[in-house]
């Protein structure tokens, strides 16, 4: 049973993961890659990973995804302009990925594994195992963690907000600067004849 | 008593000081000067009379040390004993009479408080170096009186003569300093301290040592440490071929052709030679080398003041001759000779000079001895002085030079070293040629036809008492020196402890000695004499008599003189050897070295390598962010194959 | 049964996929980018993979916090991306050279 659910999923990750580097439209591709991280969940769950499961639909799908498809729709994209050369590049890319791919399996091939023992056969809840770990010997990191998001959110803000100057204030440095030419401009004016 | 040292030594520098650095006048300088050296004289004397005649004990203490690095102790100390009195007396004593004659040879001229300030700081510094008891303090000497003949050589800087004479004995004297250096590290490597009385204590058994310098050839140490002292001692003694620097030393101020460049630097060399002879003594093969340079010296330098015309000259190369029969005598393990001849000879030349200096001054800087004649009715005292000196050089039985110089001929004599026949020979010849120099210069000076021009003629008279007077007090010495010294300084053991002789080279023996008149009239009896009087019967005959006979003679034999007249050639030698070597080498080593190896190769070349690497490394950063993208799949790629073909497949 | 190797493929086909979309899509920064996003979700099967069958929760960890930096990464990166597009008004990868040695 749980043998023909992971082919199931693992055949749409596979697919939505091909047509999210295929089809023309970004907003399609980032519909797709929500329809991959959704099977990639399920794929999880099978996995007894049900907290990451549940973290990878709500931080990706709820936020991330969305974050892509807002700036893909705020963009004024050139569709066609960015497709060039989409043929041209493909037994390349396709040899390339196959390469990589082989080698892989080969690896994976080759690796023994010992099976007997497996997270199904531990007991405590997924989620209340993951946080007992999380606070206790990996406290730090996580707190680590959280100045990243910190700084990634202040680094994204500080990125894209355009500043514009909404309050008036004196500058002294540039006043002390000043020089007579800035704000003098001397004319010669003939004198008027006299009647 | 040590006080009293140490006052010795820092009178003079006191003087150079004030001198030298403030601002005084010219009486103060000389006042002060001449006080500091007095000071140091009489106490000089005072310590002769305590260590010689009241017999009082050695003095050997460390004042002051500098630094410790590791065993080796840097310091300041004093040594005197017999031997290192006698040089202290006589280096104030003559020092006084040249600061007392400056006054008047100096009076005109502008550098009068330099001059005053340059000949005390030499007294300091040569005392430095003889009353030192380690090598530190006497390379320290060395080097300062070098300096303070530097500068003196070129104290008028303006001449380009001067400055060319004072450049060449600086560098020469570099090439002996840097041997006595190489000498000074040997005896530090090998004694492990600097002390004199540490390192002659030890010498005895370093005697068998021997030492690879070219791997394969075994050399003794000693006689290695030895020639390299020597070689020192070469350069500032004037020995063949490092005597290149003394006669063009005669650029400098008389007085102090007198008193560094006659009487007391120059015999430094020799001083030092003495005061090492425990170790010298272990070295035959550096003895022989001694010997034989020491009578080349004598001789063939003393060929060359027959053709000289410069009265100053004549006497320089006489200088060279002299100090070569003092090598001699070390050569022969005659150290006590050596310096007994260093002692009068100290004298009578500082009053040959003297003298010379006050015939120039009369004849207002006139050199040229065919210039001159006839002096002996205007100048009676620079007469009188002039021949006392010329007799005691010559070696006439009664005179200091004497009883040196026959002392020494009969030590060679007694030596059976390799060489010393050679040297026999070189030093009795030498007594001939002494000779008819000495007389030929007095003949052409003081008698004969007066060729001076009339001006000059008007206005001879005698130089005033300040050059007089230290004329007068000099002739006493030179007369009285060698009867009174001879007996306790060579046979009854004045030097015994400052000086070592292995007792089968001693050449005298207490039991051969019959006081001084059994001495006289055994020298009245010698060949040296006959060969003297041969020297001035010829000097007389040729200069006086039939004046047209040194022409001829020069003309017939006008290689010969074209030989002397040239040195030999040392001078032409070493200036396209050493000189125009050194200019090739050095234009070569900046041609190649640093324009093409260090400018063109390394700073320009590594500058474009990076260049030229630059500029194809360049082609790899096309900015496209896919190209970077593909570079790392591409690796990756690679990276797995790798893994996958090799390890674990 | 499932088997280790059955997910490891899974990842490892996910992966290539991603390389072979970045091949393709070189001149869309905004496919690049989720093609980036692709590549860790595969990195992440492997941990999981890994944990479930060596019984070590760690790896989840790990995966938390790949997740917390790839959140923080492709918002920067789109924050970049919004910026770029404001400047050059373009996102295509071809008209972006200014690296260029």
């Amino acid at each position: 049973m749980t043998k023909i659910i992971f082919y199931l999923f693992a055949l749409i990750l596979v697919f939505a993961a091909s047509r999210v580097i295929t089809v023309r439209n970004p907003v399609h591709a980032a519909l797709f890659l929500v329809l991959a991280f959704f099977s990639s969940a399920a794929v999880w769950l099978l996995l007894h990973a049900e907290f990451l499961a549940i973290a990878l639909v709500l931080v990706y799908v709820g936020a991330v995804m969305v974050l892509f498809l807002f700036v893909v729709m705020m963009l004024d994209i050139n569709i066609a302009r960015t497709r060039e050369g989409f043929t041209r590049y493909l037994p390349v890319g396709s040899f390339v990925g196959v390469l990589i791919l082989v080698e892989m399996v080969l690896v994976v091939g080759a690796w023994k594994t010992d099976e007997s023992a497996t997270l199904s056969t531990v007991t405590a809840p997924n989620t209340e195992s993951l946080g007992n770990l999380l606070y206790t010997v990996y406290l730090y990191p996580f707190e680590i963690a959280a100045a990243i998001l910190l700084v990634a959110m202040v680094a994204a803000i500080a990125l894209t907000m355009r500043t514009k100057r909404q309050t008036k204030a004196q500058r002294p440095e540039q006043q002390v600067r000043v020089r007579r030419e800035d704000r003098v401009r001397l004319v010669n004016m003939p004198a008027e004849p006299r009647d | 008593m040590q006080n009293i040292y140490l006052t010795i030594v820092l009178a003079p520098l006191i003087g150079a000081i004030v001198a030298g650095l403030f601002k005084v006048s010219r009486r103060v300088a000389h006042s002060v000067t001449i006080t500091g050296v007095a000071i140091s004289c009489l106490l000089s004397f005072y310590a002769f009379k305590h260590l010689i005649i009241d017999g009082g004990a050695t003095f050997n203490e460390t004042l002051y040390t500098w630094m410790v690095i590791g065993d080796v102790r840097f310091e300041v100390g004093f040594l005197v004993d017999n031997l290192t009195v006698i040089m202290m007396s006589v280096v104030s004593f003559v020092s006084l009479m040249v600061h007392v004659y400056t006054i008047g040879y100096m009076h005109d001229d502008p550098g009068y408080q330099r001059f005053f300030s340059y000949i005390s700081l030499f007294t300091f510094s040569m005392l430095m170096l003889v009353m030192s008891n380690n090598f530190l303090q006497l390379f320290f000497g060395w080097e300062a009186v070098g300096l303070v003949s530097y500068l003196l050589i070129g104290f008028w800087y303006t001449r380009d003569t001067a400055i060319y004479a004072n450049l060449k004995a600086f560098l020469v004297n570099r090439v002996g300093d840097f041997g006595f250096l190489l000498g000074i590290a040997l005896v530090l490597m090998y004694f492990n301290s600097l002390n004199y009385a540490e390192v002659f204590g030890l010498a005895e058994e370093q005697a068998e040592t021997v030492i690879q310098i070219i791997p394969g050839v075994d050399w003794s140490l000693m006689s290695v440490m030895c020639i390299l002292l020597f070689i020192g001692a070469m350069g500032k003694s004037a020995q063949v071929p490092l005597h290149v620097w003394l006669p063009d030393s005669m650029e400098g101020p008389t007085p102090i052709s007198a008193l560094i460049h006659a009487a007391t630097m120059v015999t430094a060399g020799i001083f030092m030679v003495a005061r090492m002879s425990p170790l010298f003594e272990l070295s035959e093969t550096a003895l022989s080398f001694i010997l034989i340079i020491g009578s080349i010296t004598a001789l063939f330098m003393g060929f060359l003041g027959l053709v000289q015309n410069d009265i100053k000259r004549v006497v320089a190369y006489s200088t060279l001759s002299q100090l070569g029969y003092m090598t001699v005598a070390l050569g022969a393990s005659a150290y006590s000779a050596g310096i007994f001849h260093l002692f009068t000879h100290a004298f009578f030349k500082a009053l040959l000079f003297l003298g010379a200096g006050s015939v120039i001054i009369a004849m207002h800087h006139e050199q040229d001895m065919r210039n001159m004649g006839g002096l002996r009715k205007y100048m009676p005292i620079t007469y009188i002085t002039g021949l006392i000196g010329s007799l005691a050089l010559i070696g006439f039985p009664g005179f200091a030079g004497f009883y040196s110089k026959d002392a020494i001929i009969m030590a060679v004599g007694h030596a059976e070293r390799f060489g010393s026949g050679f040297a026999y020979f070189a030093l009795v010849l030498g007594v001939f040629i002494t000779a008819l120099y000495s007389f030929r210069m007095f003949f052409l000076v003081f008698h004969g036809k007066e060729r001076m021009d009339h001006h000059t003629q008007e206005h001879l008279h005698e130089t005033p008492a300040v050059v007089t007077v230290p004329l007068m007090l000099l002739a006493i010495p030179s007369i009285l020196a060698g009867a009174i010294f001879v007996g306790p300084m060579l046979y009854q053991g004045l030097f015994d402890g400052a000086i070592f002789v292995h007792h089968e080279h001693n050449p005298f023996h207490a039991d051969h000695y019959h006081g001084v008149v059994g001495f006289t009239l055994h020298g009245l009896m010698g060949l040296p004499f006959f060969l003297a009087m041969a020297g001035v019967a010829t000097a007389y005959f040729l200069y006086m008599v039939r004046t047209d006979i040194p022409a001829k003679i020069q003309a017939k034999f006008a290689w010969l003189h074209q030989i002397l007249i040239d040195k030999y050639g040392f001078d032409r030698f070493n200036e396209w050897f050493f000189a125009g070597g050194a200019r090739k080498l050095g234009s070569t080593f900046w041609s190649v070295g640093d324009v093409k190896i260090i400018d063109d190769g390394m700073v320009n070349g590594s500058a474009r390598v990076v260049a030229w690497y630059a500029s194809i490394m360049r082609h790899l950063q096309t900015g496209y962010l896919y190209h970077y993208a593909f570079a790392m799949i591409i690796g990756l790629a690679v990276l797995l194959g790798v893994f996958v073909l090799s390890g674990t497949a | 049964m499932l088997v280790l190797s059955d997910f490891l493929i899974l990842g490892a086909v996910l992966f290539c996929l991603s390389i072979a979309g970045i091949f393709l899509n070189r001149k869309n920064v905004i496919i690049l980018l989720m093609c980036i996003e692709l590549m860790l979700l595969s990195v992440n099967m492997n941990f999981i993979a890994f944990s479930y069958f060596n019984a070590d929760i760690t790896g989840q960890i790990f995966v938390f916090f790949i997740l917390t930096v790839a959140a923080a990464e492709s918002a920067i990166g789109l924050a970049i991306l919004v910026v770029l597009f404001r400047n050059k008004n373009t996102i295509n990868v071809e008209d972006i050279d200014s690296m260029k040695g």
